[in-house]
């Protein structure tokens, strides 16, 4: 047999129950190549060894009693940290947070861990969630397992690593503006961004607000189905939460009859060939297996980019004003008033990226600009997601790249943020109306890097997204082609 | 008389905390004198991950609020986010209600001697409290208090309708009783949980133009906002006689040197750089809550005073004196539940002997039945008005019942008319002299005989009684 690290989550959860591997057994496999290879990898933040068995171990007792708490019992996963966990430190990927330890866990957190999930650390990340890349974190980049030299993608790049690399089975990561999708299709994995509001954000380190979205990752879309179901739904401690009930999941129900639109602002200028084609042939594959394709258009795409840019950063000045050495964190030395005091710890311990959103989201909501900016991008948001609206008339979901371009070399965009903004303008979209979107893998391109495609439905329906998504890995089981490491 | 060709503008920011137990926006506790940060979670302390959820206390007191203030109350309102750095706003910013609150075009009717004047309420809105600084010069240290920080606050802003510092304070009193009646504050001005800002400006007479106003704080009794305003209308008067111009600014009030000091200038003002909370939906509120609010809503005070002069004869004065607290209101009414006399005589009471011992020592224990059974006592000729006095005095101490302390001391009156009659009787035996004078013109004796009686029954003889038997017999 295999390693059991090569194992999908589905896969282990079922050799879990049947008593054919210990969740001690998959635990300590996940810790001994993470031991051996994140060196490389630089996946994780923060492992706890010794923590993650004695959960397994005590997982494994549950099932030696007949007491299994579900399919996640046992389960090895990772956690970006941007989410608040009580048994880890919780930096955000920032030194303005180093050290701190959270008194709560984030509602997601706690909802795998009542499910029984194993924690083995939290992953990397560009801080706060801001970067496209994971060079933005405060702690180190991390590395695309497929070619070391080049990006895992970003913000949720540790986790999306470590899911290639075989460290863990799982993990939790967050989308503003695409930041698990990205990652996803970058490392060969698939993440999903649920509905705005599907997951709780109660407990998650806050970057935008109204577009940060909690989400599963993992190698297959059955393996993020399972993660979905353990995590979404209500959450008092949310007043933006959605309320409704979840609809149950439709895995196995294919995409016979299915319209898929192909958005011409997704295909052509700025993409490149091999992603594109990667991507055509999933449309295609789509259509032998019954569903119908739609060309539509998305006429306010190109809006996306600037207007998620003014909307994110402004709430991000807002949101990261509370990191000013006063209750929490680090606080920078020789400070001579209270002003004095902001100055010197924000400057000394936020990245250079978080600088620059927190002064153009600043600048965006000053008095006189307001309505130039903040404002008239919270109209152009309205028209994208009119956008949607119009295409999901005539389709039940759409199709096109994640990201325009597979895996960059570290440090070839740093210096050039519009370059590497331009990384999120497929993901970005679906982030400001607030949809569903998954990206799942597409195949690789002659270089031997990963392309991803992404699925979006209609709001709430994350179940006709993960159906479709099945269908494809069904049809191409690219997940199965591990990284040499 | 320069002052007098001047016509001063006011408009009133009222800051009212709201009687909830818990936080706007958070369960944690909003108790009075806890141990410093004892009463915070995580977002009090604005923990990274925290987030607000809506106290549905808070909006019920607000929809209140709104109503008996005549607003209209939107049925959706917004949140939003009112940033600045300071070290006892955790966040960065405060939740505050700004393009849209919940209530909005309102009025209240505030009494001057000149008749009942209309201040018109442009907007009601509900926000957070702030925490407290402590500055502790000696350590050289800033001490952080969060108990306070995310307390329910009700934003009351009146329209520029007030014409005099005596008008303000009156507009004050009259918004502190409404807010008193309805239950949403405690009407607190020296311990913060009512506060006042005041926009003061002048124009001369016959001008169409409001002056440069000026924003006044730090005013924390009815007394300094009187006071604060008439400096500062005095001292823009003097500006503008002098030649001078009013510099749009905030001013702080000093009650010990009596004057306004410049605080922060329009230059200085912050960018709040509002906007939406973006963690809170907009707050729905619906015409059912509306009306069912409107429904439950208490007499006011000024329509309390109008029954208690109309229906039950009060004088204008006891019936403001009666409706300031509602308290003395419900005791009132209360009196009246047990006392089937006039309403007038218990109203003196309250505002008479009573209030008098109650500015002396306090609250006390008399409750509205004790002093319903003294008035009846009195009423009844049981006991003389000075021995209810001395009653009063007693249960206001102890909490006996009047008719306990009437017995233990003796106080009852004699009313038997035949026990009245068999002294009287002796003591016109034993002065015939006098008895002789008096029917000889001496009018001025029935005193004397009077304080004989009196003396004989060792003050217990009812007055009434021994003067009419007095007048009979003697005339006989």
């Amino acid at each position: 047999m295999a390693a059991v690290t090569e194992l999908t989550l589905s896969a282990l959860s079922l050799e879990l129950e049947a008593g054919r591997v210990s969740s001690v057994e998959a635990t300590r496999g996940c810790l001994d190549r993470i031991a051996a290879l994140d060196g490389q990898v630089k996946a994780f933040l923060a492992v706890d060894p010794a923590q993650a068995l004695a959960s397994a171990a005590a997982s494994d007792a549950r099932r030696a009693q007949g007491k299994r708490l579900g399919p996640l019992d046992g389960v090895p996963l990772g956690l970006k940290d941007l989410f608040c966990t009580t048994d880890f430190p919780t930096t955000a990927g920032s030194k303005i947070l180093e050290g701190y330890r959270a008194p709560f866990d984030a509602t997601v957190v706690a909802r795998l861990r009542a499910a029984g999930a194993v924690f083995l650390g939290k992953q990397n990340l560009d801080q706060f969630g801001m970067g496209s890349s994971t060079e933005h974190s405060g702690a180190f980049p991390s590395h695309n397992p497929y070619a070391l030299d080049r990006t895992p993608g970003g913000s949720s790049g540790g986790s999306a690593a470590a899911l290639a690399a075989r460290f863990c089975f799982g993990a939790l990561g967050t989308d503003t503006g695409g930041s698990i999708r990205q990652p996803a299709a970058l490392t060969n994995t698939v993440g999903l961004k649920p509905t705005y509001g599907r997951l709780s954000r109660s407990g998650v380190v806050a970057y935008a607000s109204s577009l940060d979205c909690p989400g599963p990752m993992a190698r297959t879309a059955r393996d993020v189905a399972m993660l979905y179901q353990a995590t979404a739904g209500a959450d008092p401690d949310d007043s933006t939460s959605l309320r409704q009930a979840l609809p149950p999941l439709t895995l196995d129900a294919g995409v016979k009859g299915l319209r898929i639109g192909l958005p011409a602002e997704y295909f052509g200028g700025g993409i490149e060939p091999e992603v594109e084609a990667l991507v055509r042939a999933c449309a295609q594959a789509l259509e032998r297996q019954g569903a119908s394709l739609v060309p539509v258009s998305l006429p306010h795409t190109r809006f996306a980019l600037p207007t998620y840019y003014l909307l994110a950063c402004a709430e991000a000045s807002s949101n990261l004003a509370r990191y000013d050495g006063v209750r929490y964190g680090p606080r920078a030395a020789g400070a001579t008033s209270l002003k004095d005091l902001y100055e010197k710890t924000r400057s000394a311990f936020f990245g250079d990226e978080v600088k620059r959103r927190l002064l153009l989201g600043t600048f965006a909501l000053s008095a006189g600009y307001y309505d130039a900016y903040y404002r008239k991008a919270q109209r152009a948001r309205t028209v994208i997601a009119r956008d949607f609206t119009q295409a999901f008339g005539q389709v039940d979901l759409l199709l096109g790249p994640t990201s325009p371009a597979p895996a960059w070399r570290l440090g070839e965009k740093l210096e050039d943020p519009l370059r590497m903004y331009q990384m999120d303008a497929l993901t970005l979209p679906a982030s400001l109306a607030g949809l569903p979107a998954a990206s799942v893998p597409a195949g690789f391109t002659a270089q031997g890097l990963p392309v991803g495609a992404q699925l979006i439905g209609p709001a709430f329906e994350e179940a006709r997204v993960l159906q479709a998504a099945v269908a494809l890995e069904t049809a191409h089981p690219w997940h199965q082609k591990a990284p040499v490491l | 008389m320069p002052r007098a060709d001047f016509q001063p503008v006011i408009g009133l920011e009222v800051h009212a905390q709201l009687l909830t137990r818990t936080k706007l926006f958070s369960r944690a506790s909003t108790s009075f004198g806890a141990e410093p940060n004892a009463n915070t979670l995580p977002l009090c302390l604005a923990l990274p991950g925290s987030l607000p959820v809506l106290n549905a206390a808070v909006v019920e007191l607000a929809i209140r609020t709104g109503l008996a203030l005549d607003c209209t109350v939107n049925e959706v309102s917004e949140w939003s986010r009112k940033h600045y750095f300071y070290a006892d706003l955790p966040k960065g910013f405060q939740i505050t209600q700004y393009e849209h609150p919940i209530c909005e075009h309102g009025g209240l009717d505030v009494a001057l001697p000149g008749g009942d004047k209309r201040i018109r309420i442009s907007r009601i809105h509900i926000e957070e409290d702030a925490g407290k600084s402590v500055h502790d010069g000696a350590a050289g240290a800033s001490l952080i208090d969060l108990n306070r920080a995310g307390t329910p606050l009700l934003e009351i802003v009146s329209e520029p309708d007030l014409r005099s510092a005596e008008e303000a304070a009156e507009y004050l009193r009259t918004l502190r009783g409404v807010l008193l009646a309805l239950g949403v504050n405690d009407g607190n001005l020296e311990e913060g949980s009512f506060r006042c800002d005041a926009n003061v400006s002048v124009m001369r007479h016959g001008a169409t133009a409001y002056g440069t106003r000026v924003e006044l704080k730090n005013l924390n009794s009815f007394r300094f906002v009187q006071a604060a305003i008439e400096v500062e209308i005095d001292r823009h008067v003097e500006l503008i006689e002098s030649g001078g111009a009013v510099e749009q600014e905030t001013r702080l009030y000093d009650p010990d040197r009596n004057e306004t000091k410049a605080m922060r200038s329009k230059e200085d003002a912050h960018d709040y750089r509002y906007f939406p909370e973006p963690d809170l939906p907009p707050l729905v509120v619906s015409a059912e809550a509306i009306a069912a609010a409107r429904a439950a809503l208490p007499e006011l005070p000024r329509a309390k005073q109008r029954r208690y002069v109309s229906a039950l004869g009060l004088s204008e004065a006891d019936a403001r004196f009666l409706t300031q607290e509602p308290g003395s209101s419900a005791f009132f009414e209360a009196v009246l539940q047990h006392y089937r006399g006039e309403a007038k005589k218990a109203a003196n009471w309250m505002t008479g002997e009573l209030a008098r011992l109650r500015n002396a020592s306090g609250e006390g224990r008399v409750t509205p039945g004790a002093l319903a059974e003294l008035l009846t006592a009195v009423d009844q000729g049981r006991i003389s008005s000075n021995a209810a006095k001395e009653v009063l005095g007693v249960v206001h101490q102890s909490g006996e019942a009047p008719s306990a302390v009437i017995a233990a001391r003796g106080l009852e009156q004699v009313s038997d008319t035949g026990a009245i009659e068999k002294v009287v009787d002796e003591v016109l035996a034993k002065n015939a002299a006098d008895v002789a004078a008096y029917r000889g013109g001496n009018q001025k004796l029935l005193g004397h005989f009077m304080g004989q009686v009196m003396k004989a029954m060792k003050g217990k003889g009812n007055p009434q009684l021994a003067s009419e038997l007095l007048k009979k017999k003697l005339g006989g």
